[in-house]
């Protein structure tokens, strides 16, 4: 039998905690030594390439392409071109029967994606196994039973499809932020010309193989690779009718700008700073699984992140102790480790962001508690991190992180609460822990964001609208309310 | 006839429930009368005043806000031949009575339109319901000077936001009596705040202010391009308004959506 450590107040837990190493295979996973510009359903040799790497182990994995803006044209081209010669005119019944199929395909090869995922982008195998590649892959499945039904959910308005969507995705969940973005827009009868993050193209690039299995018709979906300067020319193209961006709310902002008087849809899912409100009533053992799955899943690289935490004063103590002994349980290390709970940080850039955020905390006058943790020498790692004694007026509790760091904060009252969780220009999500159900839907009601996870934290559903208050964006995707930004109206 | 000369009214702009003249002390004719001219300052205190108001609008009972409104039509109603000669005539009153009417029958209505319950695949329940925005700021259509200000005010106004709206430049007497109607009706102070003036002078002041949610150009005439640039600082909804819409949409453009989950267990 274990050994069993019963020193202090602590329950029992084995005294060691090493796990053996269980990696995931790689061989599942074929890549090219250079992947060109998927346009008009065909390959296209670039102009300009880079390469992407292994956030784990810095390795090359392939070449890629650095989309110009004439590359972009080509596919906005065949964008256009496949949205006029049958795509926007066909039965909604077929366009649905494609969507099924990308969502059946992606099941079958779900493993294969999961892998190439976590490689490229560095998030634990166990959560692109478990949540990247389900709900990518339900995302689809949900979307084409709309297809055909777009007259029941916007009765009396005549719904008819936007035409060219250019779509920009963030690094953080590459595929299934693609399958957010290209399933209610095929759905709803668009074209797609899809920017995958400049850190994360590899998936992008193999679902063009599921597109091909999938039968697709060329020009649905073309998908350009490339960095900032590649999105801003697909923001820019005249012939996109409808532009989706999910990242930062200072890219959003510049690309609301961008577009001003230009009457193009726009629809922007930016940052956070979620609170995660934890009162004394909560149940205690639950709540600090919440917060760690709040801040610590994906690396904290989630824009709903609850990345301040709000603690009723009375078990402050008690609540932070706990915290501290799960984090010492956390497994930080190769993303293909199924053991592993906290991954790589997606980039060199990424890391230096955090660096400089944590430096800001400590300088003032936060006090920071990292677990004894090894973390590679090779790749981009940051520990998991609390913060204690943080100021309101802090950077590290007003600006978003989009890191494994955690700020915690007091309260007294729920009225206190509610203050200092909307205390901040972003309103995408937030979190309330406490038995009692009256106190839930009253802080619900109170809190200023899109969504609000009641007892739980970083849910998702094809079914369940996602998006922000203030300037964390505005438009809904998922559900029913995702359509509306990839449709227009003859009312 | 009397000799008795009559007592004329002055045309002030309508913050926080009170008739203030512009804090400017400026003034411009219009419609043959000398009207108040708002400033900056004007606007600041207006959207001080819709903030400070907002959330007990918010907060009131949809029935209740249904009935507040419903009160409204009854106050313009009382007073059709006033506005009539305020804008094209009595069809125009008629028209945006029946307008605010028909608005204030949506204010229970729309989280069931709108929002509703989302079947994941789970063990939670999970909803969605629409929430007002907050403060809106409404540039009102030109023409026609009545029904354009009722078409852009109601649809936040029903939906729990505060507005500051900026009437007609050339036809802003009809809104000063709407103002009226307003400080008359049960709508609480501060809900509903109206500036006169020059909307190209007041228009990107309100664009650019920080503390709008959403702003509504429907009377924005050839610089809707700057001030959707001004909007996008704190990510403003921009609403291309029109003069003559009438559906729940017009609503929904003022509503955020809130989805909450939480578990379903023994």
């Amino acid at each position: 039998m274990t050994e069993l450590d019963r020193t202090g107040d602590r329950s029992p837990v084995p005294a060691d905690w090493t796990y053996a190493p269980a990696p995931e295979s790689r061989d599942i996973v074929r890549l090219r030594e250079r992947y060109g510009l998927f346009v008009g359903g065909e390959w296209l040799e670039p102009s300009e390439t880079y390469e992407t790497i292994s956030p784990a182990s810095e390795e090359p994995l392939a070449i890629v392409a650095q989309a110009t803006a004439e590359d972009v044209d080509r596919a906005v081209g065949a964008a256009r071109e496949a949205f006029a010669n049958g795509w926007s005119s066909l039965p909604g019944s077929e366009r649905a029967k494609y969507l099924f199929r990308i969502a059946r395909i992606l099941q079958e090869r779900a493993r294969e994606f999961a892998v190439l995922e976590s490689l490229n982008g560095g998030k634990p195998i166990k959560e692109s196994r478990d949540v990247d590649l389900p709900l990518a892959a339900a995302h689809f499945f949900y979307y084409a039973g709309w297809a055909d039904k777009l007259e029941y959910a916007f009765p009396n308005r005549r719904p008819k499809p936007v035409g060219v969507a250019g779509q920009i995705i963030p690094w953080n969940f590459p595929l299934l932020m693609l399958a957010w973005k290209i399933a209610p827009a095929l759905a709803c009868g668009n074209t797609v010309v899809l920017k995958p993050a400049e850190t994360t193209p590899l998936t992008a690039l193999l679902f063009c193989d599921v597109l091909r299995q999938a039968e697709l018709p060329a020009g649905v979906v073309n998908i350009v690779t490339g960095d900032g300067r590649t999105g801003a020319a697909l923001v820019e193209h005249e012939g996109v009718d409808k532009i989706a961006f999910t990242g930062s709310t200072e890219v959003g902002k510049a690309i609301q700008r961008q577009l001003a008087g230009s009457g193009k849809k726009l629809t922007l899912e930016l940052g956070g700073k979620a609170a995660n409100i934890v009162f004394d009533d909560c149940a205690l053992d639950q709540a600090v699984e919440g917060i760690v799955n709040g801040i610590y899943f994906n690396q904290g690289h989630v824009c709903c992140a609850g990345s301040r935490l709000f603690v009723q004063e009375s078990i402050c103590e008690p609540v932070v102790d706990k915290l501290k002994r799960r984090l010492e349980t956390l497994r930080v290390g190769d993303p293909l480790d199924k053991n592993t709970d906290v991954g790589a940080i997606n980039s060199a850039m990424q890391l230096e962001k955090i660096r400089e955020l944590v430096d800001s905390g400590r300088e003032e006058g936060a006090e920071i508690y990292q677990p004894p943790c090894r973390l590679p020498e090779k790749g981009y790692w940051f520990a998991p991190t609390v913060f204690t004694n943080v100021a309101q007026s802090y950077r590290i509790a007003q600006e978003e992180i989009f890191g494994p760091v955690l700020s915690v904060l007091t309260f007294r009252t729920p009225e206190e609460a509610v203050e200092k969780a909307n205390n901040t220009p972003y309103g995408l999500s937030a979190g309330v822990w406490t038995e009692k159900g009256s106190r839930i839907l009253w802080m619900a009601q109170q809190l200023r964001a899109g969504v609000v996870w009641a007892n739980t934290y970083n849910r998702f559903d094809p079914t369940s609208p996602f998006g922000g208050y203030k300037e964390s964006g505005f438009g809904r995707e998922g559900g029913l309310h995702g359509l509306e930004p990839y449709l227009r109206f003859d009312e | 006839m009397s000799d008795r000369l009559p007592v004329k009214k002055t045309y002030k702009l309508f913050i926080g429930g009170t008739f203030p003249r512009s804090e400017s002390g400026r003034t411009y004719e219009a419609e043959g009368q000398n009207v108040a001219r708002a400033s900056r300052k004007d606007v600041r205190d207006a959207v001080r005043a819709a903030r400070a108001a907002q959330p007990g609008w918010a907060a009131a009972t949809a029935y209740n806000r249904g009935q507040v409104l419903y009160r409204l039509a009854e106050m313009v109603e009382a007073r059709v031949p006033e506005f009539a000669e305020l804008c094209s005539g009595r069809d125009e009153v008629e028209r945006s009575i029946d307008r605010i009417v028909w608005y204030a029958g949506w204010a229970d209505k729309l989280p069931q339109v709108l929002g509703g319950s989302n079947p994941v695949a789970g063990p939670y329940f999970n909803f969605t319901v629409p929430e007002p925005t907050g403060v809106v700021a409404v540039l009102a259509p030109e023409e026609p000077a009545l029904l354009g200000l009722v078409t852009r005010v109601l649809p936040p106004l029903v939906g729990g936001n505060a507005v500051v709206a900026v009437a007609s430049d050339q036809r802003p007497l009809a809104a000063v009596e709407l103002a009226e109607a307003i400080a008359t009706s049960d709508v609480p102070a501060g809900v509903v705040n109206l500036l006169t003036g020059f909307c190209a002078e007041l228009g990107p002041i309100l664009a650019s202010h920080m503390d709008v949610n959403a702003l509504d150009i429907a009377g924005a005439d050839g610089d809707a391009a700057e001030l959707e640039r001004l909007a996008a600082e704190n990510v403003k909804r921009v609403v291309h308004g029109r003069a003559d819409a009438q559906s729940p949409w017009e609503i929904a453009s003022f509503l955020e959506l809130k989805t909450v989950w939480h578990p379903i267990g023994r």
